[in-house]
Order: C-alpha cells, then structure tokens, then sequence
C-alpha cells in the first residue's frame, strides 16, 4: 500500500461518514456506561474536520490535513474524546511530515506517536477500560507486520480483527478511567464505546486499503 | 421527550442568547462564542474562569459576576467545552494579576481546561488550576479518575472569587479556592433521570419505586439503586456519608448548601433542610449559613444534594463577602 495525500483526503472524508453513520450506536454504548453522547459528540468533530478539509489548499498535504482533523475534532468534539482524539491525530500528524506517499511502516510510525501522546493526556494504560485497549494491541500487531515486510491489505485485514477482538473484550474489564469509573463493576458487560470508536476506525481504514 | 426547546442542537446558544437579554447588566456573550462574561470588568483582580458542560444552570454563567466568576464557558450538553473556547474566555477576562481555572473534576474538563490553560501560558498569561472533587459518593477513589465535582463548586466560585475581588494574588486566591475544595463534602441522589435534548431518551431508567443514590450530575447511573425512602431517611443517608468522609464535632461552624437538581419542587428542598439542620444541630454543630435552591442542576433530574462546608474565621470571611449575579447574591 502506498497512500498519496489525495487518498489521505478520501480516507478522512469516509472515517467522517463512518462515525456519523455509527453515531447512534456508540451513543448507546455510551449510555450505558457514561452520559450517552460519544457518538454525537464524534460525529460533529467529524463533521466540522470535513468542512476544514474542504476549506484548505487544494495542495495542502498529508500532515496539513491529519493537523486540521486534529484541531477539528480538538474544538468540536469536546468531553474526553476531543482531547484525546485530536492529540492522536495531532502526535500522529507530526509523523508523516514531509512525507508523499504514505505505506504501512507510516502507519505504525503515525498510531506510535499518537498512541504516546494520548497517553500522556489521559493517564491511562493498557487494560484500562479505554480507547488504548484496542490502539495499543493494534499499532503493535500493525509494527511487527511493517517491520517483516506484510503486504498492507494483508496486516490491516487482521489488524481490523485484532481491533474488534479488543473491543469486544473491553466488556471483560472494570472501568477505572472516564465516566464509567463511578460505576465500578457495574461497567462490566459493557464495551467501552472509546475502544469501538477506534475499533470502527481500524475497521474503515482496513476495508478502505481492500478495496482501494 | 417534552420539552420546551426548539431544535436540539440549538439548546446552548438559544439558551445563552436568552440569558444575555435577560441580565445585561450581569453579563455579556462573547461573539460567536459560548462563552459569557461579567459585564463591567474590574481589572487588576485575579480573574475566574470556571464552566463545563451545559445542562447545570444557572452553573457556572449565572455566577458570573461582582465577587464570583469574570467567565463561565458553557460546552454543549453535559459535554465539556473545548480548549479553544476556554482559551478566549482567559484571553477575554485576563488581568495582570493572572486567572484562575475553576475546573470540575471530570476527565474530560479536566483535559480540555487543562489544554487551554498550555495554550494560554504558551501566550504568557499566568494561569492557575484548582479542580474541585466534593462529591463523597463514590467511596474508594483509588479505582475511580478520583471524586467528581458537584454542588460544592458553588461555594469555591463564592468563597475564592471573594479573595479575588478583594485584590488577593493568583496564589492567594488559588490557596483559598484550594481550603474550600478540603473541606467541602457532597451526596446527591435522584428520583427520575434526565434528558439530554440530543438524546430524546433518558440514559436509564428507574421504576416508579425507586431512587438512585450517588448519583452523577450528567445523567450517568450511580452507584446504587434502591426503593425509594422518606425525605428525613434520604437526607440522612446523604448527611451521614458526608459526616462520615468529613467529621464534625460540637462547636465546629458550617455553611449548609441544599441544592435541588432541577426536577424537585422547592417544598421538598426546605422539607430536606429540615432534616439538615436537626442532624447537625443535634450534634452541636453551628450553621452559620444555609443555602436552599437550584444552583447546579441536571436539567429535569428529580433529586438533590447537600453539601456542607466546614469554616474558620477566614472562609467566614470572604463567604459573608458580596457577591452580585445573577443566581447567587449576597449584600
């Protein structure tokens, strides 16, 4: 896979009508275990980045246009998914400056960077009950791949698995992070709508790079 | 749902533009902005800045004003607002003696105050945090993100907004914001849930028998359902497990908040602060004051909180200091 920056603008522009097409659902995820508007909440950070890509420079590149995302979603999301989303894409941005084309060792490089600074906001580690349970596990499956040398489609396909896999067994953890904290073990049997929103995510960038 | 609203999206900036023609004299909007601040500005005082998501009122904009806060930033519904919003509320209201985040203890507040308080000190503005956690309900926080920010919050916009207006330093105000925060303690409870607007739905439900104690002031679940009790043995639960984290002896001095979480008539409200004040009278305590009303709501939630606030000689001071808002006066 070797992404061009018009591919990049595709790839944002279809997360931005997957999340909308996903909001009621992670709303209700959210419901159960928070106040019930992660999905509303993503899908207007979304749709204010798909206004501010439309916005920029025709030749705006790569790294210009996962910053504006970042800044999008930084000052319409709100909660605690703006500032940890936003610093994902705002860390991840900074990786790909200066680059063209865009392969699967970028990727890694990208959710790295991203994946450390969301950490650092939020305070939170693997097994947490959060957005890293499905990112970590992910970028480190996707980094073994790259560095072997796995064609893209190949490493996303699993990786897409390997996403829906975490999220699924963030019902298994009790919340100690965010909202659902409070509700001790009442949070378990309940998946961490921030582990489905970045599941949801994995999963359109996968079948995004199948399908070309 | 039955509201009255017009377009759910619209609640928060419908609500603001109303708010505004209502009380000039008190405050002001920023422009294209959900952020409102004190109309006639002092300068060369700490400023305060507090906010959070909407759904509270009259938190935090109707405490905007003489003695409390210079701006309140208000998110949309039960959503923190965005650094970028409460970057221009600290641009807006900044003195040369600094400013002071107000911040409500929830993951999302605190990041997104957090990130604009970088972006203001990246800019040379002198900023200062204090995070409010009263809310005993939650018992062993080590498992938690740590106790969240309720009613109390009131009282530290009351007390260090005093400090602030009386020329106190940004360490000053912030030490003093810190006290109230120490020795403050909350517990809610509810009858019904809310709604947000964009949700059309309440988040859970409760049978027509029962309340929920501990409950949050977002509408998420709390910590434990159960049938519903007479208001003297709910206010003694609530007392109780606020006693229990905060101890008070014969002789020590209160300021007692009843707060009503916006669904509950003000008869009940008195009706619990009855019951307040015979439990801590019993006990020999003194209440120097008490507050009865709806001063940090969830929007149509039936319930109520009741903070206390143990005082000395210096947070008596600048509690009985004057104060002109909208919600909250004090002359």
């Amino acid at each position: 896979m070797s992404y061009s920056k018009e591919q990049v603008r595709g790839l944002l522009l279809k997360l931005a009508d997957m999340i909308d097409e996903n909001k009621q659902m992670l709303t209700d995820l959210d419901a159960a275990i928070g106040d019930g508007d992660h999905g509303h909440n993503m899908a207007r950070g979304f749709d204010a980045a798909r206004v501010k890509l439309a916005q920029g420079p025709a030749e705006q590149d790569a790294e210009a246009m996962l910053k504006a995302t970042a800044m999008a979603l930084i000052s319409n999301v709100g909660g605690a998914a703006g500032p940890l989303y936003g610093t994902l894409f705002l860390k991840g941005a900074a990786t790909v400056k200066g680059k063209e084309e865009l392969g699967l060792p970028d990727l890694a490089d990208f959710l790295k960077a991203g994946i450390e600074g969301v950490q650092l906001r939020g305070k939170a580690i693997l097994g947490e009950k959060t957005m890293l349970d499905v990112l970590i596990p992910v970028q480190a499956a996707i980094a073994a791949d790259a560095e072997a040398g796995e064609p893209a489609v190949q490493s996303l396909e699993k990786a897409a698995a390997l996403a829906r896999a975490c999220a699924e067994k963030t019902k298994e953890i009790v919340a100690t992070k965010g909202r659902a904290s409070y509700l001790g073990e009442r949070s378990i049997g309940h998946i961490d709508p921030g582990a489905m929103s970045s599941c949801l995510m994995i999963e359109k960038l996968a079948g995004l790079v199948k399908g070309g | 749902m039955k509201k009255l609203i017009n377009k759910p999206e619209n609640v928060v900036d419908e609500m603001l533009e109303g708010l505004e023609l209502a009380y000039p004299q008190y405050l002001r909007r920023l422009e294209n902005l959900e952020v409102m601040v004190r109309s006639n500005k002092k300068e060369g005082k700490v400023a305060l800045v507090s906010g959070g998501g909407s759904g509270h009122e009259p938190s935090h904009a109707g405490f905007v004003g003489c003695g409390m806060l210079d701006a309140a930033v208000c998110g949309p519904v039960f959503t923190s607002p965005t650094p970028d919003q409460v970057f221009e509320a600290i641009k807006a209201v900044q003195t040369d003696a600094g400013v002071l985040l107000v911040i409500k203890n929830y993951t999302g507040d605190v990041m997104n105050f957090e990130m604009a308080m970088e972006m203001a000190e990246a800019e040379g503005i002198k900023v200062a945090k204090v995070v409010v956690d009263d809310d005993v309900a939650v018992m062993n926080s080590t498992w938690t993100v740590g106790r969240r920010g309720i009613a109390g919050t009131v009282l530290v916009h009351k007390i260090a907004g005093a400090a602030a207006e009386a020329g106190k330093s940004l360490e000053e105000v912030q030490a003093i914001g810190e006290k109230v925060i120490k020795n403050i303690r909350t517990m809610g409870m509810a009858l019904t849930p809310c709604i947000v607007p964009a949700a059309g739905k309440p988040n859970f439900t409760l049978e027509e028998d029962e309340m929920e104690m501990g409950l949050g002031i977002h509408g998420e679940p709390g910590v434990r359902k159960e049938k519903i009790r007479t208001a003297d043995e709910v206010v003694e639960e609530l007392v109780g497990r606020v006693l229990e984290d905060q101890p008070l002896q014969a002789g020590d001095e209160v300021a007692v908040l009843v707060n009503g979480l916006g669904g509950t008539p003000l008869m009940e409200l008195f009706i619990m602060n009855r019951k307040v004040n015979a439990i801590l009278t019993a006990m020999g305590v003194k209440i120097h004051d008490t507050n009865v009303g709806n001063y940090m709501t969830s929007i149509e939630m039936a319930g109520a909180s009741v903070s206390i606030l143990k005082l000395d000689d210096e947070l008596k001071g600048y509690y009985g200091a004057k104060a002109d808002t909208v919600a909250y006066k004090h002359f």
